[in-house]
């Protein structure tokens, strides 16, 4: 049940990706100050984006688990969390390399936007070690989902601080300010993020699908061989 | 409101008969000075380095309140003996952020002196009053979260490290806000006004993670 559809997704996600790829590199015009450089811009903002909002998706599976107490609302905040830090390294790496590019230094402190993901990135790499650090299953659903619930929240608020206390030179892309792009474009960075939401669908399915299909194996197994069963090791991730 | 101040009496006798959190924080405080005028190698300092040093030093030396404030009642039975009482669990949460605020004002009474003595540069008088409404409200943010995050960390296996580990970034607009409203009163002839960007800044933050940790403390106490 929880594989179904995942082949039209799957083969959705690549033919939106491949396309936005091809607009990038053949459709969309150089930027006039950056030059090809610029064109980093189409795989960095919408990573931050989708990473950004599975945070903050994470925080409300979770709000969820906690109404409900239901485990398979954490394993959804949990693997909500798990891609989207990922994909926050993703963005640490390519703005780093967009701002040697642009801008002469891999890091700049000045750099609202750049400094407030990184703080956000931190605080979510702290996620996965207190699961880990708690053994007690339910306890641990329930402690990352009131962590989740906490740091959902910090990251718009985060991001109102530092991008106060710093000078504007990050690009604002869909603000009210810096957002005037051309029309192509403005359609390549759209089909990008169209692409990376698949992409962020399509793993989050695939990895809720495995950790179901892994549980399922866990039972069946428990039920053919008896106590003998091997204990499950300590891990980070729920288990269904 | 009576839970609240029985809870409190009891933070408080129990931090006056063991001398768990302040004395350590103080004298953690003092030694960061120390190391601070080593490390930059300055006999004074001011402005922008003396709020950055001020603001740091109380950030750690309330990480050793934090790792301190539930392990008495992890190890000791007292979240046991909470639970059992007919009361609301949230007032645990409001007893152990007011225990924390109230250390902290503690660590600065000795605290920012010190600091005045030993390496700020300017006199502090004329700006004493913009400074204690600063390190209130910074003591409110750490308090909220301290009190929160310690509540996670004292029941995982590396309560030591996830503490701080949780806390810090967390904590990093609080540090923004803290040194910038600081930073001016710090400076020679300072005082008079608080910008008020940070301190909305400031305010907006207490205020959020305060109601934000009510909402959620109550499933960190189900057992």
């Amino acid at each position: 049940m929880y594989g179904k559809g995942l082949r039209g997704l799957s083969v959705a996600t690549i033919i939106t990706l491949v396309g936005a790829f091809a607009l990038v590199f053949f459709y969309a015009p150089n930027d006039r100050d950056q030059g090809f450089i610029q064109k980093i811009f189409y795989l960095h903002v919408p990573m931050a984006i989708v990473a950004l909002g599975g945070f903050v998706a994470g925080g409300l599976l979770a709000i969820q688990h906690l109404r409900t107490r239901d485990p398979k609302w954490d394993l959804r905040s949990y693997v909500a969390i798990h891609i989207s830090i990922i994909l926050a390294v993703g963005v640490l790496v390519t703005g780093s390399i967009w701002a040697k590019g642009s801008w002469g230094h891999w890091w700049l402190w000045d750099e609202p936007t750049l400094v407030s993901f990184l703080i956000v990135f931190l605080l979510y790499a702290t996620y996965t070690p207190m699961r880990f650090a708690i053994e007690d299953r339910e306890r641990q659903a329930r402690y990352a989902s009131v962590f989740a619930i906490t740091a959902g929240a910090f990251v718009p608020l985060n991001f109102a601080a530092v991008r106060m206390a710093e000078a504007y030179t990050h690009p604002r892309v869909l603000s009210t300010t810096g957002g005037a792009m051309p029309g192509d474009m403005r359609l390549t960075f759209m089909v990008a993020i169209v692409g990376m939401i698949l992409l962020f669908i399509t793993l989050y399915r695939f990895e809720l699908a495995t950790k179901h299909a892994r549980g399922r194996l866990r039972s069946l197994r428990r039920q053919l061989t008896g106590d003998d069963a091997p204990v499950p090791r300590r891990t980070a991730a729920p288990t269904i | 409101m009576s839970v609240l101040s029985a809870l409190l009496r009891k933070e408080l006798r129990l931090e006056l008969r063991t001398f768990e959190s302040v004395p350590g924080m103080v004298l953690f405080s003092v030694t960061i000075f120390v190391v601070f005028h080593f490390g930059l190698d300055r006999a004074s300092v001011e402005g922008d380095l003396a709020a950055g040093i001020l603001v740091v030093t109380l950030l750690f030396a309330g990480m050793l309140g934090l790792n301190r404030l539930y392990v008495a009642d992890e190890e000791q039975g007292g979240f046991d003996g909470f639970l059992l009482a007919p009361v609301d669990r949230t007032w645990l949460f409001v007893a152990k952020a007011t225990a924390l605020f109230a250390y902290l004002v503690a660590l600065e009474i000795v605290m920012v002196p010190a600091f005045a003595f030993l390496l700020l540069g300017p006199g502090l008088g004329q700006a004493l009053p913009e400074l204690l409404v600063v390190l209130a409200l910074v003591n409110g943010g750490f308090a909220i979260i301290a009190a929160l995050v310690g509540a996670i960390a004292v029941r995982t296996r590396a309560r030591d490290l996830l503490g701080p580990l949780i806390a810090l970034p967390l904590l990093v607009p609080v540090v923004i806000a803290g040194a910038e409203l600081l930073q001016p009163l710090l400076r020679e002839g300072g005082g008079g006004g608080l910008e008020a960007k940070w301190l909305a800044i400031l305010g907006l933050y207490d205020l959020v993670f305060g109601l934000l940790s009510v909402a959620v403390f109550d499933p960190l106490l189900e057992d």
